[in-house]
Formats: C-alpha cells, sequence, structure tokens
C-alpha cells in the first residue's frame, strides 16, 4: 500500500477528512431548542418553575417527563411518515404539493372500505357502501388505500416526467383535484365507525411505531440501494444522470409513487386513530411535511438531505409546537414563529452552504 | 502501425443546408493518441458526436473494433467502449468520487430486488482505487463530494472513469480549456499514463504545445473536411497553422477544401 499511497498523492481514506455531518448540526439545534423551553420554564415569572423536560412531581420516580415526550413524538408521527416521502421527492429536484389533500382523499375512500355492520347493536348509521363492503378483512382497505396512493404519484410522476411541467404545478392540481375528491366521496359527509382491526393499525402508540419502522426502511433504501443512489444523483445533476444511462423518467415516477403511498399510509394511519374520515383531514400537512424535511436539512435545490435527518427535523417541528403550549404561547403566534423557524433553518442552510463552496 | 480500432468512412453530417462534416475518413490504430486541431466551427465537435452517438450521421460508415456500428445514443457508444470526456463536465455534485465513476452502472449485490438492489461500497471503492491509480490521479479524499473539489481534481474524476472501465477508446474535448497551469498538468499527465497502458485517444485541442507533447498524429479539420493528416515528428507549430488557416492542403486532400 506504501506505494500505491504514494503514487495517488496519499489516496487513502482519512476519517479526519470527512464532513462534518449535517445531521448532527439538527441534533445540536433539537438540544439547544429543548434547553431554551427548559429554561423558559424555569424562569418565566408565571410558569411556577415548572420543567420541559423532566418529571418534577416527587410521586413518580421517572426522570423525564413521558407523556410530553409521548405526546411530541406521536403529534409528529402522522405527518412524519408523508415527510418520509417527501424528503425523497425533494432529494430528487422536486416537490409535492398534493400529500395533504391526498390525505383527505386517501382516508374517506380507505375508511369506505373499514366501515363495521353493527354500531352499538343498531345498523351503522355513516354507511358509504351498501351490505357487501361491511366487515372486510383489515388487509383490504389497506390494499385500496396504497393503491389509491400509487396511482396518484403515478399520475404526480408522469405529468412531470412526460409532459416536464415544474412538478410545484403538476402537484399543485393534484392538490385541488385530491380535496375535490375527498369532498365529492360523501357530499362532505364524514366517514365513521371502522371495524375493530381497522381501529388497530393506528390507535396508542402505533403511529409513531409505523413512523420510526419506515423512517429506519426508507433510510437505509436511501442509502445502500440503487434507488436512492440514483434519487440523489438526478436531484444533483439530471443531465448527468442521464449521460450516465439513468432512466430518469421511470425513476421520477417511482419516487412520486413512493412518496404518494406514504401519504396514503399516513391517512390510513390518521383514520384509524381518529375512528372517522372527514373530507377536511390533512389541511396544511403538505407544508408542515416539507418544513420537517427542510428543518432536517434536505435541499430544496435537491441532492443533498437524509432520512435521519428529516426525523431529526420532525422532532425539532414537534418540541417548538409542544414547547409553545408549554411556555402559553398564544396559538394564534404558533403558526407564525413556526414560519420563521421556518425561514431560519432556509437561510442558515444556504450560509452553510455558501461557506462550504467558498472554502474550495 | 498495429490493428485499427476507429474508421470512418465518408462520415457526413448535414444540419439542413449546412455542411458542417463532409466525407471524414479517419482512421485509429490500437494505442494511437490522436489530436483533432481546426479552427472554430471547422467539425471537430461535430465530427465527436457522430462518433460517441450523441448525434445521429447524415452518411458514411463508422467501424469500431472491427466491427461497424450504429450508435443510437451515448449510452450505446459508451457500453461499446467509447468513453467521453465532455468540456461541461457529466458529473454529480452532491455524490463522491465512487459514486460518479460508477453511476449508472453500480456494482451491486442481491440483484433480485428490482430497482431496490444493494450498492457494494466496497467493491466500488476499490474499483475506484485501482482505477485512480492506474491512472496517477491524485484525489486526497474519494469519500469527498464533487462540490468540494477543485476544477482539475473534477477533470481527473471524469478521466478516472475511463480507467476504470478500461475502455476501448477515450474521447476527450478539450479537457483542459477551464484549467489553470497546474491542473492542466496533471491532466497532461493522466493522458502520458493512458499513452504509456496502450489505450487509444482522441483528443480534441486548440493548445499547441499540449498537442506537440501528447500525441503521435495531427488531423486538421477546415470546414467541415479533414485537410491534413501529420506525424508529430514530420511536422512544427507553423505547419499546423497553416493548415488550420488554410494557408496550405495536404497533398492527399487536394481538392478537399
Amino acid at each position: 500500500m506504501a506505494r500505491s499511497t504514494e503514487s495517488t498523492g496519499g489516496l487513502v481514506f482519512d476519517r479526519s477528512k470527512r464532513t462534518w455531518p449535517n445531521e448532527l448540526n439538527i441534533l445540536i439545534a433539537l438540544i439547544v431548542i429543548i434547553a431554551i423551553f427548559e429554561i423558559l420554564g424555569q424562569t418565566l415569572p408565571y410558569m411556577n418553575e415548572q420543567s420541559f423536560l423532566f418529571d418534577s412531581r416527587d410521586r413518580f420516580d421517572s426522570i423525564f417527563n413521558e407523556a410530553r415526550l409521548r405526546i411530541i413524538i406521536l403529534q409528529v408521527a402522522i405527518i412524519g411518515i408523508i415527510a418520509l416521502g417527501v424528503t425523497q421527492v425533494i432529494i430528487s429536484g422536486g416537490i409535492d404539493l398534493s400529500s395533504g389533500p391526498l390525505v383527505g382523499a386517501t382516508a374517506m375512500i380507505v375508511m369506505s372500505f373499514a366501515q363495521t355492520e353493527l354500531v352499538n347493536g343498531g345498523p351503522n348509521p355513516k354507511a358509504v357502501f351498501g351490505q357487501w363492503a361491511f366487515d372486510l378483512p383489515v388487509l383490504l382497505p389497506i390494499i385500496v388505500g396504497l393503491a389509491f396512493g400509487a396511482l396518484i404519484g403515478a399520475i404526480n410522476g408522469s405529468l412531470i416526467a412526460f409532459t416536464r411541467i415544474p412538478p410545484f404545478i403538476a402537484t399543485l392540481g393534484m392538490f385541488l383535484i385530491c380535496r375535490g375528491i375527498a369532498q365529492a366521496w360523501t357530499r362532505g359527509k364524514p366517514v365513521s365507525f371502522p371495524t375493530e382491526g381497522y381501529a388497530g393499525l393506528g390507535s396508542g402508540m402505533m403511529p409513531v411505531f409505523w413512523f420510526l419502522g419506515l423512517a429506519v426502511l426508507f433510510h437505509f433504501i436511501l442509502k445502500y440501494t440503487v434507488y436512492g443512489k440514483h434519487t440523489y444523483a438526478i436531484g444533483s445533476n439530471e443531465d448527468a444522470a442521464r449521460m450516465s444511462g439513468i432512466n430518469v423518467q421511470k425513476h421520477k415516477i417511482m419516487v412520486y409513487m413512493i412518496a404518494s403511498m406514504l401519504a396514503a399510509f399516513a391517512a390510513i394511519i390518521l383514520s384509524s386513530k381518529n375512528l372517522t374520515a372527514q373530507s377536511g383531514m390533512g389541511i396544511f400537512y403538505e407544508l408542515y411535511a416539507i418544513a420537517m424535511a427542510v428543518i432536517g436539512g434536505v435541499s430544496l435545490t435537491g441532492g443533498r438531505g437524509s432520512i435521519i435527518g428529516t426525523v431529526l427535523g420532525a422532532m425539532v417541528f414537534g418540541v417548538i409546537q409542544s414547547g409553545f403550549t408549554y411556555v402559553k404561547l398564544d396559538a394564534y403566534y404558533q403558526l407564525m414563529a413556526m414560519g420563521f423557524i421556518i425561514i431560519g433553518a432556509v437561510v442558515l442552510d444556504k450560509v452553510r452552504q455558501e461557506r462550504a463552496a467558498s472554502r474550495r | 502501425m498495429s490493428e485499427t480500432i476507429l474508421e470512418t468512412q465518408n462520415l457526413t453530417k448535414h444540419y439542413g443546408g449546412v455542411h458542417a462534416l463532409n466525407e471524414a475518413n479517419f482512421v485509429l490504430h490500437k494505442g494511437e493518441h490522436v489530436a483533432i486541431m481546426g479552427d472554430n466551427g471547422a467539425g471537430k465537435s461535430t465530427f465527436v458526436r457522430q462518433i460517441t452517438g450523441v448525434e445521429q450521421r447524415t452518411s458514411g460508415t463508422i467501424s469500431f473494433d472491427g466491427k461497424e456500428v450504429n450508435f443510437a445514443g451515448p449510452i450505446d457508444s459508451r457500453e461499446a467502449g467509447i468513453e467521453t470526456v465532455f468540456q461541461t463536465l457529466a458529473l454529480a455534485d452532491d455524490l463522491d468520487v465512487p459514486d460518479n465513476l460508477f453511476l449508472g452502472r453500480e456494482i451491486t449485490k442481491c440483484n433480485w430486488l428490482g430497482p431496490f438492489r444493494l450498492l457494494d461500497y466496497k467493491a466500488m471503492r476499490a474499483a475506484t482505487i485501482e482505477g485512480l491509480e492506474r491512472t496517477a490521479v491524485k484525489i486526497p479524499n474519494i469519500r469527498n463530494t464533487i462540490q468540494n473539489m477543485s476544477g482539475g481534481q473534477r477533470q481527473c474524476v471524469a478521466i478516472a472513469r475511463t480507467a476504470t472501465f478500461s475502455s476501448k477508446l477515450t474521447i476527450m474535448d478539450e479537457p483542459t480549456a477551464a484549467l489553470g497551469v497546474q491542473e492542466t498538468a496533471q491532466v497532461e499527465n493522466i493522458i502520458r499514463t493512458l499513452k504509456d497502458n496502450g489505450e487509444p485517444l482522441i483528443l480534441v485541442s486548440h493548445n499547441m504545445r499540449q498537442v506537440f507533447d501528447l500525441v503521435d498524429r495531427i488531423i486538421v479539420f477546415r470546414r467541415g473536411r479533414i485537410v491534413a493528416n501529420l506525424n508529430v515528428d514530420e511536422t512544427d507549430g507553423q505547419d499546423v497553422v497553416s493548415y488550420i488557416t488554410g494557408a496550405k492542403t495536404g497533398a492527399e486532400f487536394e481538392g478537399a477544401a
């Protein structure tokens, strides 16, 4: 090896030269934000020296305020599932605005196939279909939901790949179409009373289980499979990807399909958790999902970002939401503060990027 | 000279009424380095685009490695073993060196997984290091992403693709046009290494010193025609310039221009 490194100018894998991973920055930001809320809780006069993170009550011997932690992660789990898909779309250089309304539409459709016949001994008052659609095996609504998601994703992807219209426009159109489907499905009436099996999909901490499980799966896929590598390559330099023989059109369709299927899956979990589906479900979810990804360091110009970053971004999102409520910040101001944080995250990323470019 | 690797006969390309390339007869032998020179618009790039399948020729034949070929696109020609380093580099900025070298032709495991088949990072890294060593490309850390590299290093990565895949023919279109002195020297060293390894090369260049330094033979294009075929030992800069400007025309090409 001595000879070979000499001939290549010291071509050895040098761990110290690896760049500081962006995910660490977000983790640090997360810790800082938690610390800020902790300090605020101790110092703000009206807070009575409460603790944000720790359990200060004497009668329980737990260290952390587990109820709060549980709520934080439960709150972001469902939008987090959408964010996993949105992350892939943004890495590939696109954007998906249709995921929120897709949640609404999918929830309505899926719930129609998950209804139970008898409610409190009487017939189901919210029945959508006839007798045949009652008490179906739980797998069926799941398949219907994922198939619907795949269909919407395929339309999104095909529009973007073949007509070359900007992803913003294609998915904005799909945004309205999906919200329309959600409202037209039952003419605005909610769909309720799922079977016991269906209700079990999203009960308790199940959403967190799905979110983290899918996060691990897609982290692995993005990092260690050809699909992942090509997603990064297309977002980084689409022409180079095409010149290298990657079927860019086919790949884009696949990315949008996976993203929409994840949004559809989020709809299944959400409707199961709420035991009902309403056409207005998922309002703002597409923007929250994009925000989680962006806070997590996914670059809107494509090519950069990771699932770990998005999961951390989701946690930042949840902690901030929970923290605002904790310091009794009015809900009206919460949205505004959230907006500032998202803008701040993008500005920081931009500064970091430019600094990296000038260090060359 | 030994066997022929590339031969074109009456290669012609018309863009509408513009005759960008006219009946180009060109032969490249194995292990030979040839430079293509000529003024802007003389047909150099057009010629390269026909060979690599980026464009479809109007008429004529191309034989590569003993067979007549019809490349439908640049991917076809690459699969046949022609590696091209374009002026605009086809690299993905956010990926590292092995990722870029193997883009679109990754070494994989568990191929039954289809698009989700696993990347064999270890094998790709090993092959990358081997390829870089063979070309004597100096890149301090192959795990670095392309965006953190200098122009010269980027060019080297693009060239190292050739070595990694042991292609049969390398074409470089002005590889040093945008580089500094040191970086140019680095690229020229790589070209010399290719020569030592007996890998044939077509070099499109405007740089007279570079051409005389590196290649065996100079082909001069003027107004879409080949006007001279010169051995570097039997010519000088003055001579080549007079062919480029049209003051002279090679004996065997009389009447062509």
